[in-house]
């Protein structure tokens, strides 16, 4: 998917028979959903969330010497959302590094947002240096076995948390493991096809750019467990940009990072974080807000950069 | 006779074969863009090797045995090690598995 121009922006929204509100603050466009006539009164299950990715907190760079900062004027834009998310959903790499403190200081900046949870899924830079024991000590509790993988239903729809940076086996690229797919297959088992279905988990699920390790190895199994629901959404980060691919009833959406973005694959030597000046970085880094209306209509993704 | 000896010690440091640009005991290996430089590298018992991480994302120098291994390097940070015993010695990134390397000892 293209940089997010208004133009660009509007074809891409045109075909959910939608319309658009752009309101402008501080000379930054941000957009909301505004619902078809038919559903104008009572919402009836509608509700929306927003998806936030790779803050990086402990980060400093040439595109970001504050990643906290740029994350509190994100989260700032999302606390003016009306009505208020329904929660959020943190794709993975809140730290960069580790960093020590880094766990700390995010789940503080968190704790502002007027919402009324806030659910993990970890990325590499998260787990890397200790198998995941200080991530999953701070958010295991409550997942399957504690591993840190998870569901939750949410006005009928059903939510899939998976974690697929703790399996890496010297490939590079995210991988889900044997226990956690039976597990996912045992979780959707009961569910009626007509179920909307949103997965969430850090590295992609689908095959972005497998060179740099933008791909998860061990996703088929889990892809095909889900081909039989009308309604599927996977929403990823990692990669710093934004990606979308819809293949039958998935669609595939991939978040900027609050941080710092990245190369387009094969656009540089390497992905990492691309060496540009903060004020161009500033349009490549934001949120996702995901609004569903019942009624069988497509939920409908809207990319904000904090520009 | 001091004087006879240092000379006597020079003489054998400008015989001795391999000196390295950084130091006799020491050696680097510089990663940028998501690349150990060099790949293998090759060094004799007893010395210390330097990585510097050159790029702005975190890497790790992780040993497959687990014989050493760094924390999560940052821009501009280094991690040392010094190899005493010969040996092949592949290691990779933590964060980033096909990023490997070596240092070869002998």
């Amino acid at each position: 998917m293209d940089r997010l121009d208004r133009r660009g922006f509007l074809e891409c929204m045109a075909w959910t028979g939608s319309a658009l509100v752009w309101t402008s603050a501080g000379g930054v466009l941000s957009s909301r959903m505004i619902r078809p006539a038919q559903a104008a009164d009572a919402p009836s299950g509608g509700f929306s969330f927003v998806q936030i990715s790779d803050t990086h907190i402990g980060f400093k760079g040439q595109a970001n010497g504050d990643a906290a900062a740029t994350l509190q004027q994100l989260l700032d834009r999302v606390n003016t959302l009306r009505p208020a998310p329904a929660f959020v959903i943190h794709t993975g790499d809140q730290t960069h590094g580790q960093k020590p403190g880094a766990f700390d200081a995010l789940a503080e900046q968190l704790k502002g947002v007027k919402t009324e949870r806030v659910f993990y899924v970890p990325g590499e830079h998260d787990v890397f240096l200790d198998g995941g024991k200080e991530y999953l000590s701070r958010y295991g509790k409550g997942t399957v076995g504690e591993h840190g993988w998870q569901s939750f239903d949410f006005k009928g729809t059903h939510f899939v948390g998976l974690v697929n940076v703790l399996k890496y086996k010297g490939e590079g690229m995210g991988a889900l493991g044997q226990d956690q797919i039976e597990w996912l297959e045992k979780d959707l088992a009961p569910l009626t096809s007509s179920t909307p279905v949103v997965v969430f988990a850090h590295v992609p699920l689908w095959a972005v750019y497998p060179q740099w390790g933008w791909v998860t190895e061990d996703a088929e199994r889990a892809l095909t467990s889900l081909k039989r629901f009308g309604s599927v959404t996977v929403l990823n980060g990692h990669i710093h940009q934004v990606m979308t691919k819809v293949e039958g009833n998935v669609r595939f959406h991939t978040a900027m990072s609050t941080a710092f973005p990245q190369p387009a694959p094969g656009a540089a030597p390497a992905p990492g974080p691309m060496k540009i000046p903060e004020a161009d970085a500033r349009r490549m880094i934001g949120v996702a807000e995901v609004t569903l209306v019942q009624g069988g209509q497509p939920l409908a993704i809207v990319d904000s950069i904090l520009g | 006779m001091r004087k006879e000896a240092v000379v006597l010690i020079g003489l054998a440091l400008a015989a001795s074969p391999a000196a390295h640009a950084i130091g006799p005991g020491s050696a680097a290996v510089g990663i940028k863009e998501f690349t150990f430089a060099p790949a293998a590298l090759q060094v004799r018992p007893g010395t210390t090797v330097t990585w510097t991480n050159h790029d702005e994302e975190t890497h790790t120098i992780t040993s497959t045995t687990g014989a050493f291994g760094s924390s999560g390097l940052g821009n501009d940070e280094t991690f040392a090690q010094t190899f005493s015993r010969a040996g092949t010695y592949e290691y990779f990134c933590a964060l980033h598995p096909r990023m490997r390397a070596t240092v070869i000892v002998q």
